[in-house]
């Protein structure tokens, strides 16, 4: 399959795409805190609409090492998968930063699975939810799934949905305290969903400036 | 009587936002943007607003760095800083800074509430 095609968005789109990822991940930050007990710093999230294979090659430049991440898949107006994606170094770090750090190393290896879904599951919820909320819309979200592997894997085709998508790549670093933690989130959405999307940011941008908004073409 | 309010967002959507919440409290009040905290630093000396709303995380410098810096520039600018991250440590890093808390995205409301408290304050201290 081919995954070319992916919609352009506007700047001021984009710009309301990231205002919404903001929200969503400051939100789940906030859900973090409570887990971890200490202040989770977060950079500007850095929002990029990618072909499949974009996001693959940024991905592998940015980290040569194995990664691990926590998937969920959605569904509702919008339909797709978000991943929580880590260098598995730094995966030992997020459990043991999360259950305290008076356990011996096996005990956080026998947690790390369940730990690494819950921390997923958190910082994911909060973050596909408050951005749900904001375009008015709700969404299903499946349990989440912890899987190992690189970027190639993680972006691999999503079960009947062969009609192509891109990603939405969200580049973000959460550090907690002084912690060395590290992520990334990104959505994979099909086409019919990325044109939803657009329209729904459109109507958000409508409700937030109180102008009419004329969006751009759909397809780049 | 008519007031100057810098917005300081890197979002021009979150700077059309504050507009349009500033326009339908005080419609004949000016709004100054500014993109980034060196523009800020900018309209601040060049115009001096008596309100600063300031975004906290912005690339470069942030709003709570920017907050004390114009404390300094003008210590009678009421400052207040705008985020959706309203972890404890960042609220109590705003009011050490001597700014307001207010939550993103911001609310018609609370910016109502935040500027009439602000006006009360400045005429209290001028008496």
């Amino acid at each position: 399959m081919t995954s070319a095609f992916s919609i352009s968005l506007s700047e001021l789109e984009l710009d309301a795409l990231t205002e919404l990822v903001n929200l969503g991940v400051s939100g789940a930050a906030l859900s973090l805190r409570e887990m971890v007990h200490e202040e989770v710093v977060l950079s500007v999230p850095k929002v990029a609409v990618v072909t499949r294979e974009q996001a693959i090659a940024t991905l592998g430049e940015q980290e040569s090492k194995r990664l691990v991440a926590v998937q969920q898949d959605f569904a509702g107006d919008i339909s797709g998968r978000a991943l929580l994606i880590f260098p598995e170094t730094k995966s030992m770090e997020l459990v043991r930063a999360v259950v305290g750090g008076n356990l011996s190393l096996e005990d956080i290896a026998e947690l790390e699975q369940e730990a690494l879904a819950e921390t997923g599951n958190v910082l994911l919820n909060g973050c596909l939810g408050t951005i749900a909320n904001n375009l008015q819309r709700s969404l299903r979200i499946s349990l989440p799934e912890v899987i190992y592997g690189d970027g190639a894997e993680f972006f691999a085709a999503i079960p009947s949905r062969e009609s192509g998508y891109s990603v939405l790549f969200i580049h973000i670093n959460f550090a907690v305290r002084n912690r060395d933690i590290r992520g990334y989130i990104a959505m994979l959405l099909d086409i019919p969903s990325q044109l939803a999307l657009k329209d729904l940011i459109g109507a958000f941008i409508e409700r937030t400036t109180g102008q009419v908004y004329v969006p751009s073409s759909n397809v780049g | 009587m008519i007031q100057k309010v810098l917005i300081v967002d890197d979002s021009k959507l979150a700077r059309m936002a504050a507009a349009k919440a500033l326009k339908a409290l005080h419609p004949d009040w000016v709004l100054l943007e500014a993109a980034n905290a060196e523009e800020g630093l900018a309209r601040v000396r060049d115009s001096s607003p008596e309100f600063a709303l300031l975004d906290f995380n912005m690339p470069g410098k942030d709003g709570i760095v920017l907050a004390a810096e114009l404390r300094d520039l003008n210590p009678r600018m009421s400052i207040a800083v705008i985020s959706a991250n309203h972890q404890v440590e960042v609220i109590g890093r705003a009011r050490a800074a001597g700014a307001v808390f207010l939550a993103k995205p911001l609310t018609e409301r609370a910016l109502g509430d935040y500027l009439n408290v602000a006006v009360e304050q400045r005429s209290a201290a001028t008496e």
